[in-house]
């Protein structure tokens, strides 16, 4: 009687997991030319929670996460193999325009690129091209977006003013509100911090935690300390060097809760990473 | 004991410190070089320029449309000349400008890098075709065959100025073209990204951000351009004709301030002359238009270009 319980309650959880469940990445490999630069990445975001990829340099980390929102199309000679479904729905797939992948799951780079435009522009930049015209309406989402990305009150008085001219947390920041104006469902962070002093950073952390129920984070860090602040999952990739060509291909280690992955990790390789044996 | 410490340089570094004061001296030299031969050639012009003016009256030379220097009596009227030189400007502008900034565009933001590196080099040789050979194109083949063929208003003679501006646009193509591509390949990538990331297509991308922040080197490419049809002389003197005429119609033949300095330059002008003189004014002209041009450009790029850096 209890196991079965157990075994129904178990299923129950299963189920609840895979509906919350956003992005699915399945023996996703990449390719830059003959390169394979990462491989076998199998792996679940789920929706509300803050994901983080780390490991060492080359690990493949940024690679998977530009896979998430076709970002790789740009780069000539970059080809993706095995598949990244976004509620089942193949991002590669015939029926998948990068666009529209791009506008409902966002980026945030590494270093702020805010264009050189005024801080109300940026913003509205992604409305504009989704075709809202109305300036009352840009206006709302405007002062919206950068309610949300905790910007408004440093900004509201001067939203005229070259984007250029604020300091580079804010500018992170504007590009948070930036990305956000189109309301993505999944917002992913490259190394969003990476630029920003300690300060900015932990505006950034903070920011983070106050948007993830309404918009899902995939963040890549080289900071494992920041991926134990902020993130709920953490992937830990690392680097297999090819004994006959001497490159080096990333891989998955292991996915797990961030709790786990910083206490008990499964494999031996991710405990020498956490506990600063290499990398 | 504490070794005795001397912070004089020592006789290697005091040699090197030579070497430094002297190709310092040397470069310096050089930029003086530039600037004075601009300054010379300034003075050179504005000297007889200014005698010039003092035989004929400043008003008459603006003002008047009769350009007869070099007849007896003599007519000073600048008017139809600059307006020849209008002309061709404009038509190779209304050329250039579009032809050139698609290809820019199409180079920068559409061309796979193969492509980029095969058409860019051509683009920058074609730069380099001389004048001459655009000239006889205009008279020879661009004359005869497309502009008196197709141009509705009135006959088309042996010259035409409309000839002249579309083979001077055809020169300057490439410099818009290639100069306005380098404007936009140094616009940093990640904001290409940003905005990719934000679901835009290239042309949004193109538009609404490499456009924007590359504006002043595109502004810049147009300007250059500009003046170099502006001053253009060889094509404008075997294709556009000898007569300075005031016309609206671009099929007849017209005369153009360079093309006036080309022809009158290689005629036998008495030194000192008023017909000699006005060579000179009509190049300070020249000189005041190009200027102009520059100074309204560093505006508009002032006003409307975007700094990413």
């Amino acid at each position: 009687m209890e196991t079965q319980d157990l075994e129904q309650n178990s299923t129950e959880q299963e189920t609840k997991i895979s509906d919350n469940v956003v992005l699915t990445a399945t023996d996703l490999a990449v390719f830059y030319g003959d390169f394979r630069a990462v491989r076998d990445v199998n792996l679940e975001i789920r929706r509300g929670e803050i994901t983080a990829f780390i490991g060492p340099s080359g690990c493949g980390k940024s690679t998977v996460l530009r896979c998430f929102n076709r970002m790789n199309d740009l780069i000539a000679g970059a080809r993706v193999e095995g598949s990244v479904k976004y509620h089942g729905i193949d991002l590669y797939g015939d029926q998948a325009d990068a666009g529209e992948v791009r506008r409902r799951i966002g980026m945030v780079f590494q270093r702020p690129n805010p264009f050189p435009k005024s801080i109300y522009d940026n913003v509205a930049y992604g409305p504009r091209v989704n075709g809202v015209r109305k300036k009352s309406e840009l206006d709302a989402i405007v002062e919206k977006s950068l309610v949300g990305a905790a910007l408004w009150d440093e900004v509201k008085d001067r939203l005229d003013a070259s984007a250029m001219g604020i300091s580079g947390g804010q500018q992170q920041r504007l590009c948070i509100a930036r990305s956000i104006a189109i309301e993505p469902e999944i917002l992913l962070m490259d190394e969003p911090c990476s630029a920003l002093d300690p300060i900015a950073t932990a505006r950034i952390e903070d920011l983070m935690q106050e948007i993830k129920q309404q918009y899902t984070i995939v963040i890549v860090t080289h900071n494992m300390q920041q991926a134990g602040r902020v993130s709920d999952s953490t992937g830990f990739f690392t680097t297999e060097v090819n004994s006959e060509s001497d490159r080096r291909t990333g891989v998955l280690v292991e996915f797990n809760s961030t709790q786990k992955i910083f206490s008990r990790p499964d494999d031996s390789r991710t405990e020498a990473y956490i506990t600063g044996r290499f990398g | 004991m504490i070794p005795e410490i001397s912070l004089q340089p020592s006789v290697g570094v005091r040699r090197r410190m030579l070497v430094e004061r002297v190709i310092k001296g040397v470069l310096a030299a050089m930029a003086g070089v530039t600037v004075v031969t601009s300054v010379l050639i300034v003075v050179a012009l504005v000297r007889p320029a200014i005698s010039f003016f003092g035989d004929v009256n400043f008003l008459e030379f603006i003002g008047g449309v009769d350009w007869k220097p070099l007849f007896k009596p003599p007519h000073f009227g600048v008017w139809s000349i600059f307006v020849g030189s209008l002309w061709v400007g404009s038509i190779a502008l209304v050329v250039a400008i579009p032809l050139g900034l698609g290809a820019a565009f199409f180079l920068s933001e559409y061309a796979s890098p193969r492509v980029r590196s095969i058409v860019k080099p051509v683009l920058e040789v074609l730069a380099g075709i001389p004048t001459v050979v655009f000239g006889f194109f205009a008279l020879n083949f661009v004359n005869p065959n497309l502009v008196a063929k197709l141009w509705p208003v009135g006959d088309v003679g042996t010259y035409s100025v409309l000839a002249a501006g579309l083979v001077t646009g055809i020169m300057i193509l490439p410099t818009v073209a290639s100069l306005a591509e380098d404007a936009m390949a140094s616009v940093p990538d990640a904001l290409r990204q940003g905005a990719y990331a934000l679901g835009s297509n290239r042309r949004e991308v193109s538009t609404s951000v490499v456009f924007p922040a590359a504006l002043s080197g595109i502004v810049a490419a147009v300007v250059l351009a500009a003046s170099r049809a502006i001053g253009e002389t060889t094509i404008a003197l075997l294709a556009a004709g000898s007569k300075a005429q005031l016309s609206g119609n671009p099929g007849e033949e017209g005369q153009t301030m360079a093309g006036f300095i080309g022809f009158a330059g290689i005629g036998d002008q008495a030194t000192g002359s008023t017909g000699y003189q006005s060579i000179f004014a009509v190049g300070a002209l020249l000189f005041v238009v190009t200027m102009l041009l520059n100074i309204a450009s560093i505006r508009v790029v002032r006003r409307f270009r975007e700094v990413y850096e």
